[in-house]
């Protein structure tokens, strides 16, 4: 086999529980965002565009829709004939079965993978951080450093420090320390969760590590040892923009940048194109009636109402007379006649039943999560069904097959959660 | 499926009529994100013929570059796939186009080295869906030499195409090239199905003759000693030809039913895929009644028409009945009524272009004006 110079390893096994319902039965990574992506399409179209073509993904929770998207990685030009995407998923070793258990452990564990492939280096990635980054660029900072391990650092205001891992760095950007949000940040260097590593040398360390820490993390145990080992650790900073789109209202947020007239992450660039997997592209609709207006609209959606500053998705269908605004209208969902949605996200496939109103009345923080929903934005579930002339207020979540006796007289209060689990047959 | 597909697209006959341009009809973009072959090039896939030869002979650069990749339409195989057959010269055969027969002769070793049954041949540039598993089984049914799929003309001039008399039971009695006074409203789609062997044996007679063309001298000729049958299709059915029917099908598209038809109900037509981001309309856009498509950027007002992917259109700028195809710029205050631009062109700030339905004005790929 050729040998491959990098390869990169991509964490896409993590829930996202700030996401709420939005990763009920799919991991982040699988999320849809900006219309027609999934966030894991930035990373692996980061990755083909800074050429490299061997890529293992690390699935473990809700993977289905992860693996449907990801295929034999068609999209993205990694369907080769050595090489590729490969979805490592955990699996049964003798006498043992092994969940992942830290980011580190899932390296650990495919080490066999990585070894198959003989390289110099291993760029570790975590898939579900939206931005555009060319990493040979980052391979060429840490060749010329002669690194052991290079971490991407972005600097973020000194005063919200404290919720990132905080690189320390001496001379040279030579990382001295690692804080884990830290209460007193030294400085506003956070680890971008992006990590080039000598292979041989990571290799050493995850089987060192290993023996003490049996979940093992980079940002806990690995670069503490590293540093502690007195490896050459350098921060590379980064100055562009990058997302972790973590909570609802993050990710929310992120969205609409996209529909600004300049927006600060460009979709639109010819040479840095984003892929995904769209086998259906017909084009977009708006109709004789429609008004829309500084919104983005993906292929094969159709308005025929009203879209005021919002993200649709492929499929979409807004029908005549209904008003979305400040919304994201996910893949395949059906808005239909006089619903008025007001900042909301409704997911996959849903269907809006007629003159359903969503987004009214008082900022009332879910009772059940109000962790998670608190921002006044409503959350709809994938799949599901409202029925016609139902009302729901603000940080309302539904989720299922819902029918009118469901409602309180056609009322779902702020606040209120209506979650039907179980499928429909 | 128990045939193979030879899809014509590209002799010298298949560019418009009305200008001189430089890629083949099968080529020429419709319906907002696709090209006219990607109709053809699905029905086969759809329909389960895996073995799809494209034969093309002139103007083929944007057409090779639109097939480069067969894995839009699932025909990257091992087995089977796509075939892409480009004009060549030998010594023995120093000569351009000579005919449709004579085309698939020279790539007679295709049909040689397949061993389905039967082979459909259709056209790159119709725009319709279509089940071939039913023409072939109506094929086999009547137990026909050849079976040819027809339609009724309703508005279209039955004198452009080849005109088929049938008897009771659907099988050829007459059939006569773009006829001057025409028997019948009875159009032959220039779709075939025809056993393999009969195909290969029939091109070779014909070559021994020095006879080139496959419906002068196979439709016609034999017509009463093959039994040849017509088969009736009735759904939506277009065929590019002018600058004009370029214009018709693609504002046939603004039309629910024909959107509903090739967009929402499966199977799919499938395209060489683009990856454009969405769609975006800023603040001061209006849009009425279009296709937009991927990647389009717009600020000004669009009546009834069909953008295609990566259009841009500036600030009071206002669009109407007009096709506006991929890559194209429209800059701030223009006017543009009945006009196609072609991919790529540039239409400067405060320019007016009024053309008729009738007329449409069309501006090349590239233009800048």
């Amino acid at each position: 086999m050729r040998r491959r110079e990098i390869i990169s390893m991509i964490l896409a096994g993590g829930h996202g529980t700030r996401l709420g319902i939005l990763t009920k039965y799919i991991a982040k990574p699988a999320v849809t965002f900006g219309g027609k992506y999934r966030i894991i399409d930035f990373v692996l179209s980061n990755c083909i565009n800074s050429d490299i073509d061997t890529v293992g993904v690390l699935t473990q929770y809700e993977p289905l829709k992860l693996n449907q998207h990801i295929g034999i990685g068609i999209p993205w030009d990694l369907d080769r004939k050595t090489g590729g995407v490969t979805i490592l998923p955990p699996y049964i070793k003798e006498g043992m079965g092994a969940w992942y258990s830290g980011t580190a452990n899932a390296i650990y564990q495919n080490i066999k993978f990585i070894d198959a492939y003989n390289p110099e280096y291993v760029l570790i990635l975590s898939g579900d951080h939206i931005y555009k980054m060319d990493y040979s660029k980052m391979l060429e900072y840490h060749k010329q450093k002669s690194a052991d391990a290079t971490i991407a650092v972005l600097e973020v205001p000194l005063e919200e420090a404290h919720h990132f891992g905080i690189m320390n760095t001496g001379a040279e950007d030579r990382i001295v320390e690692f804080e884990e949000k830290p209460k007193e940040p030294k400085s506003n260097l956070a680890s971008m969760g992006i990590y080039i590593f000598n292979w041989n040398k990571l290799k050493q360390v995850l089987i060192e590590d290993n023996e003490y820490n049996k979940d093992s993390d980079f940002g806990k145990h690995i670069i503490p040892r590293m540093i502690n080992n007195e490896d050459k650790l350098y921060a590379y900073r980064f100055d562009s923009y990058w997302k972790d789109v973590g909570t609802i209202e993050s990710y929310w947020q992120a969205n609409m940048e996209l529909i600004e007239t300049l927006p600060s992450f460009n979709l639109y660039e010819e040479f840095w194109k984003f892929y995904t997997n769209l086998d259906h592209q017909p084009p977009q609709y708006v109709g004789e009636a429609a008004d829309v207006k500084r919104s983005i609209m993906s292929e094969g959606s159709e308005v025929y109402g009203n879209v005021y500053s919002s993200v649709l998705g492929p499929g979409v269908i807004i029908e005549e007379g209904a008003t979305v605004r400040d919304s994201i209208i996910m893949a395949g969902t059906i808005i239909q006649e006089g619903c008025v949605l007001d900042r909301c996200i409704v997911s996959e496939n849903c269907v809006i039943g007629k003159n359903v109103i969503i987004g009214e009345g008082e900022n009332i923080a879910n009772i059940e999560k109000p962790d998670i929903y608190y921002t006044g934005i409503s959350v709809i579930g994938e799949q599901t069904i409202i029925p016609d002339n139902v009302w729901i207020g603000k940080n309302c979540v539904v989720f299922g097959t819902t029918r009118l006796s469901d409602y309180n007289d056609r009322i779902l209060e702020s606040g209120q959660s209506l979650i039907l689990e179980g499928v429909e047959s | 499926m128990r045939a193979v597909g030879i899809i014509l697209a590209g002799g010298s006959n298949e560019n418009l009529t009305d200008i001189s341009s430089n890629r083949t009809i099968s080529a020429f973009p419709v319906g907002g994100s696709y090209r006219t072959i990607d109709f053809t090039m699905s029905n086969m896939t759809n329909s389960g013929v895996n073995k799809v030869a494209v034969i093309t002979q002139y103007s083929s650069r944007a057409l090779l570059d639109h097939l480069s990749s067969a894995k839009w339409w699932d025909l990257g195989r091992k087995q089977g796939g796509l075939f892409v057959f480009s004009p060549y010269i030998t010594n023995d055969n120093p000569f351009g186009y000579r005919g449709t027969a004579d085309l698939i002769y020279r790539n007679i070793s295709f049909l040689k080295r397949s061993n389905e049954p039967f082979v459909i041949i259709a056209s790159g540039k119709h725009v319709y869906k279509i089940d071939y598993n039913d023409v072939l089984k109506y094929h086999q049914e009547k137990q026909a030499d050849i079976t040819i799929i027809y339609k009724e003309a309703n508005y279209e001039k039955a004198s452009n195409y080849g005109v088929m008399v049938l008897d009771e039971d659907k099988r050829l009695i007459e059939f006569e090239e773009k006829p001057l006074e025409p028997q019948t409203s009875t159009i032959s789609l220039g779709v075939y199905i025809i056993q393999r062997t009969l195909l290969i044996k029939l091109l070779e007679d014909l070559f021994a003759e020095n006879r080139y063309d496959f419906v002068n001298d196979i439709i016609i000729r034999y017509r009463k000693k093959l039994k040849i049958y017509g088969y009736p299709f009735e759904g939506y059915w277009r065929s590019i030809r002018s600058i004009k029917s370029l214009y018709d099908v693609n504002m046939d598209f603004l039309k629910k039913e024909v959107r509903d038809l090739f967009f929402r109900q499966y199977p799919y037509i499938a395209t060489k895929v683009k990856d454009e981001p969405p769609a975006k309309f800023n603040m001061n856009s209006s849009t009425k009644n279009c296709i937009v498509g991927g990647g389009s950027i717009l600020n000004g007002y669009v009546e009834d028409s069909v953008l295609f992917r990566k259009v841009f259109t500036g600030s009071y700028s206002f669009i109407k009945n007009s096709v506006v195809m991929d890559g194209s710029y429209i800059g701030n205050n223009c006017y543009l009524e009945n006009v196609i631009l072609d991919k790529e062109v540039v239409v400067s700030d405060g320019r007016k272009l009024i053309g008729s339905k009738e007329k449409p004005i069309f501006l090349e790929k590239g233009s800048v004006i």
